[in-house]
């Protein structure tokens, strides 16, 4: 498994670099100036030409790119364009909210979905199953907006059990730090525990019918170890699949939710990027999210072998 | 048995809530005995840190927090020492600044008159209104510690103007050594003298800002008015939050999470006037103007009596119903200078402030021979206060006969597109809009969309007019007031008669704060000195 990993890992180096010279390509070839949002409303041409030179925006496009891959080899994501504060720094300030937010989205999702996926299969066409099934539509169906503005009303305006909005880092206390997470991880987790107990369910159904579950009914097992140990544990490979990708969208921006409730994630670091044209920090989420995404393949492809004994590396 | 489980449970969970909501209000409750803190919600997220160099309001209010300024202007727009008092010579050229005592950088050294020098050079780089300024200056030099003398190198009328100007951009006095860096680098660090320090380590751009109060400033002894008089801090720190969502904004406000709320989005003010904890005011009385420009170097408006057409076409009563809505905060104003401004004159935008003139529009089209050329209007889609302007003019203008085509996109790439002098089918442009605060184009001298040299120090539609350029000249030198106001009436004919800029009205944005606050300072800048909060 050792040599798999490393090899794995080494695949990534490439995906990286194309990763890398793509994104600065699209970035320069696309319309869009940071040196107008310094310069303001009110600067003539001059004035954001002269700014554009200071910022190095009018060296050769190579020239650019050189410099910012010889940086990135050293670890240095480089300056934001437009606060002129480390890309680090950035990205780091807003890990916090991100990560919290998506543990806490996958958790609940993981608790709620998987459950009643098992239940709705092993109740395959009662009211149950029924009923999981056209909560997972309404799920998929209802924006993520809606059901922000529809918890918000509820816990926080007429209730006021919870905060409207707002991020306090675990520093700030535990009440705090989970009294402003519930509402967007709930929000957050609506889609996923549709998709989740949908996959759960559909995997749980074929799983089912294997006759090795026959045998363990016959051999005299209840139903729990049989769902739980038998059928759940040989039905997780492709829900570990959803559940990694999941936690790997919502990782890389999960803009909407951040924006009701005003949390200082990376999916609104990574959009107003892109409206400010702010390139080094766009570069460094793009790649940023892309090694996410490899090292998230890569935890879930071994974790296959964990719940699979036949899968081996 | 079901109901009691219920119940239980109901009560866990009501004690789960309790708990949180207890520990949430413990550590609120000790953070408040600690410090009065204002939580404000302003118009724009601060990313850049330079208010010399962005002319963007943001980094304008950033700046008067941090900074200071030499001259400032009260509420009645009339010049009143701020950091400094000054003397002019018998004959006009020499200006002698002596900054007030107890003057001190937020690092506890002194401030200088070299700062100063250094500073509005800095400035004259960057402003309209300081190059103006700084091509009229013979010399400009530190006497001693406290006294600097500006020498003109031939009769100026704004000199005291320009320096106290609020927008866009003040010139803000800065530490010599940060004033000096070369333009466009960025600078050194945040140290200022203003009433407030910015704190660097609690910065997150684009999320929030951090302001404490200088505890050593020394303010005036004058109430505070618009950015003169006292700056007096009575709270200890105001945090800038940035939420893009302005649902949320309003909710924050209503549940308290909020103090301030700078500019109350018009559709969403209906929710905060029913609340009898939060008071909704205009604290900018002159507002914003809202205005379009063609694009004077592509056809069809490189031809005067295409722009004359377009002119007639367009009615500001429309545009204004349709940004703002509400008529207690827009009027109609056709001066080119916004309305209630000392050079204000609405000569030539008669048929804007009324209903147009359709038919003189479509009569003189025909008669300039228009090939149903493509008009292009930019529209930024995602600016709430610059997305309804394209699309009533764009109406306005087809019902004139004009072939129009609106391209949507963001105001970035809008920024960005409105740079170029191509054709319209290269990825140019013929018109678009904007909205200016009024305090930022209100003379000949310092309005960026009145000059009219065809180059690129002219506004982005590049309009070409010598006698705009010598009526321009001849303001910025005259120092009579009689003989100023009537050049600016001159301007303002000759903009119209151009078309060089189509003034749409103005209107005024509302600031809404919870009742905890008081004493807000009314002016054309967001001021948060002399604000209280009660516990």
């Amino acid at each position: 498994m050792f040599s798999y990993f490393i090899r794995r890992l080494l695949t990534a180096i490439p995906v990286m670099l194309v990763v890398a010279l793509s994104v600065f390509l699209l970035l320069r070839l696309s319309p869009g100036d940071p040196a107008t949002i310094i310069a303001g409303d009110m600067a003539n041409p001059e004035q954001v030409a002269n700014i554009r030179r200071a910022l190095g925006l009018d060296e050769p496009i190579l020239t650019q790119f050189l410099l910012w891959i010889g940086n990135l080899l050293q670890g240095d994501l480089g300056t934001s364009l437009i606060s002129q504060t480390t890309v680090s720094s950035m990205i780091a300030q807003r890990l916090e909210p991100t990560v919290s937010l998506a543990l806490a989205a996958i958790l609940i999702t993981v608790l709620i979905a998987v459950p009643l996926g098992v239940i709705a299969a092993w109740r395959q066409g009662s009211w149950i199953d029924n009923l999981v099934m056209s909560v997972s539509v309404v799920g998929f169906s209802v924006p993520v907006f809606v059901i922000a503005y529809l918890l918000i009303q509820v816990f926080a305006i007429e209730l006021r059990w919870l905060p409207v909005q707002g991020f306090r880092g675990l520093d700030k206390g535990l009440g705090e730090f989970l009294s402003r997470l519930i509402l967007p991880a709930l929000t957050l987790s609506s889609v996923y525990i549709a998709l989740i107990a949908r996959m759960t369910r559909a995997s749980m159904l074929e799983v089912l019918r294997e006759d090795y579950i026959r045998t363990a009914r016959a051999k005299g097992l209840s139903q729990r170890v049989v769902l739980f140990r038998h059928a759940l544990r040989n039905a997780a490979v492709p829900i570990l699949t959803v559940v990694g990708a999941g936690f790997a969208m919502m990782v890389s921006g999960v803009v909407v939710t951040e924006s009701v409730f005003n949390i200082p994630g990376l999916g609104r670091l990574i959009v107003d990027a892109v409206l400010a044209r702010d390139y080094p920090v766009i570069q460094a989420l793009i790649l940023l999210t892309a090694g996410l995404y490899v090292v998230i393949n890569l935890l879930i492809d071994l974790s296959y072998a964990i719940t699979d004994p036949r899968i081996r590396y | 048995m079901h109901e009691s489980t219920v119940t239980r449970r109901t009560s866990r969970s009501h004690k789960l809530f309790a708990m949180l909501a207890i520990a949430g209000s413990l550590s609120l409750t000790a953070q408040a005995q600690a410090e009065t803190t204002v939580h404000a919600v302003m118009h724009a997220a601060l990313r850049a840190l330079d208010p010399v160099a962005s002319s963007a309001t943001i980094a304008r209010n950033y700046g008067y927090m941090v900074y200071d300024t030499l001259i400032g202007l009260d509420g009645n727009n009339q010049l009143q020492p701020q950091m400094a008092d000054w003397t002019v010579s018998d004959d006009g050229l020499s200006y002698t600044f002596t900054l007030r005592d107890g003057l001190l950088w937020h690092d506890g050294t002194p401030v200088t008159s070299r700062d100063c020098v250094a500073s509005l050079k800095r400035w004259g780089v960057f402003d309209t209104g300081g190059k103006l300024l700084m091509a009229n200056v013979d010399s400009l030099q530190a006497v001693n510690d406290k006294q600097f003398v500006l020498k003109l190198a031939r009769p100026f009328g704004d000199v005291l103007e320009l320096i106290a100007k609020p927008s866009s951009v003040a010139p803000f006095i800065m530490p010599e050594q940060v004033a000096s860096a070369a333009p466009g680098e960025p600078l050194a660090n945040h140290i200022g003298s203003g009433p407030f320090r910015f704190v660097d380590a609690e910065f997150q751009p684009g999320v929030k800002a951090v302001f404490e109060k200088f505890a050593d400033y020394q303010p005036r002894s004058e109430a505070p008015s618009g950015t003169a008089g006292s700056k007096q801090v009575y709270v200890d720190r105001v945090e800038w939050i940035n939420m893009p969502d302005m649902q949320t904004t309003v909710n924050a406000i209503n549940s308290g999470d909020i103090d301030y709320i700078e500019r109350t989005p018009f559709d969403l003010l209906p929710l905060l006037e029913g609340n009898p904890e939060i008071t909704s005011e205009v604290l900018d009385k002159l507002g914003m103007q809202t205005l379009g420009r063609m694009n004077f170097l592509q056809p069809p408006f490189d031809d005067l009596r295409i722009r004359r057409a377009a002119l007639l076409a367009i009615k500001q009563k429309d545009v204004l119903a349709a940004l703002v809505g509400d008529p207690r905060y827009y009027q109609l104003c056709g001066s080119v200078f916004g309305c209630n401004t000392a050079q204000s004159s609405e000569v030539g935008a008669e048929t804007l402030i009324k209903d147009g003139d359709l038919g003189e529009a479509q009569r003189l089209l025909k008669e300039a021979g228009y090939q149903n050329t493509p008009v292009v209007i930019l529209q930024p889609s995602d600016v709430g206060t610059l997305a309804p302007q394209p699309m009533v003019v764009a109406q306005q203008l087809r019902k004139a006969g004009f072939n129009v085509e609106l391209k949507q996109m963001d105001w970035q790439t809008l920024v960005s597109q409105r740079a170029s002098k191509k054709s319209p089918a290269e990825g140019g442009w013929n018109m678009m809009f904007t909205n200016f605060a009024v305090d930022s184009i209100w003379s000949p001298a310092v309005n960026p969309t009145l000059i009219a040299t065809g180059n690129d120090d002219a506004w982005f539609g590049w309009p070409k007019d010598e006698r705009m350029e010598q009526l321009r000249s001849e303001f910025s030198l005259s120092t009579d007031p009689a003989q100023r106001k009537s050049l600016s009436a001159a301007v303002q004919k000759e903009a119209m008669d151009q078309v060089i800029v189509v003034p749409l009205g103005q209107f005024q944005n509302v600031t809404s704060w919870r009742n905890e606050l008081s004493d807000i300072v009314q002016g054309t800048v967001t001021a948060f000195w002399g604000m209280k909060k009660a516990d």
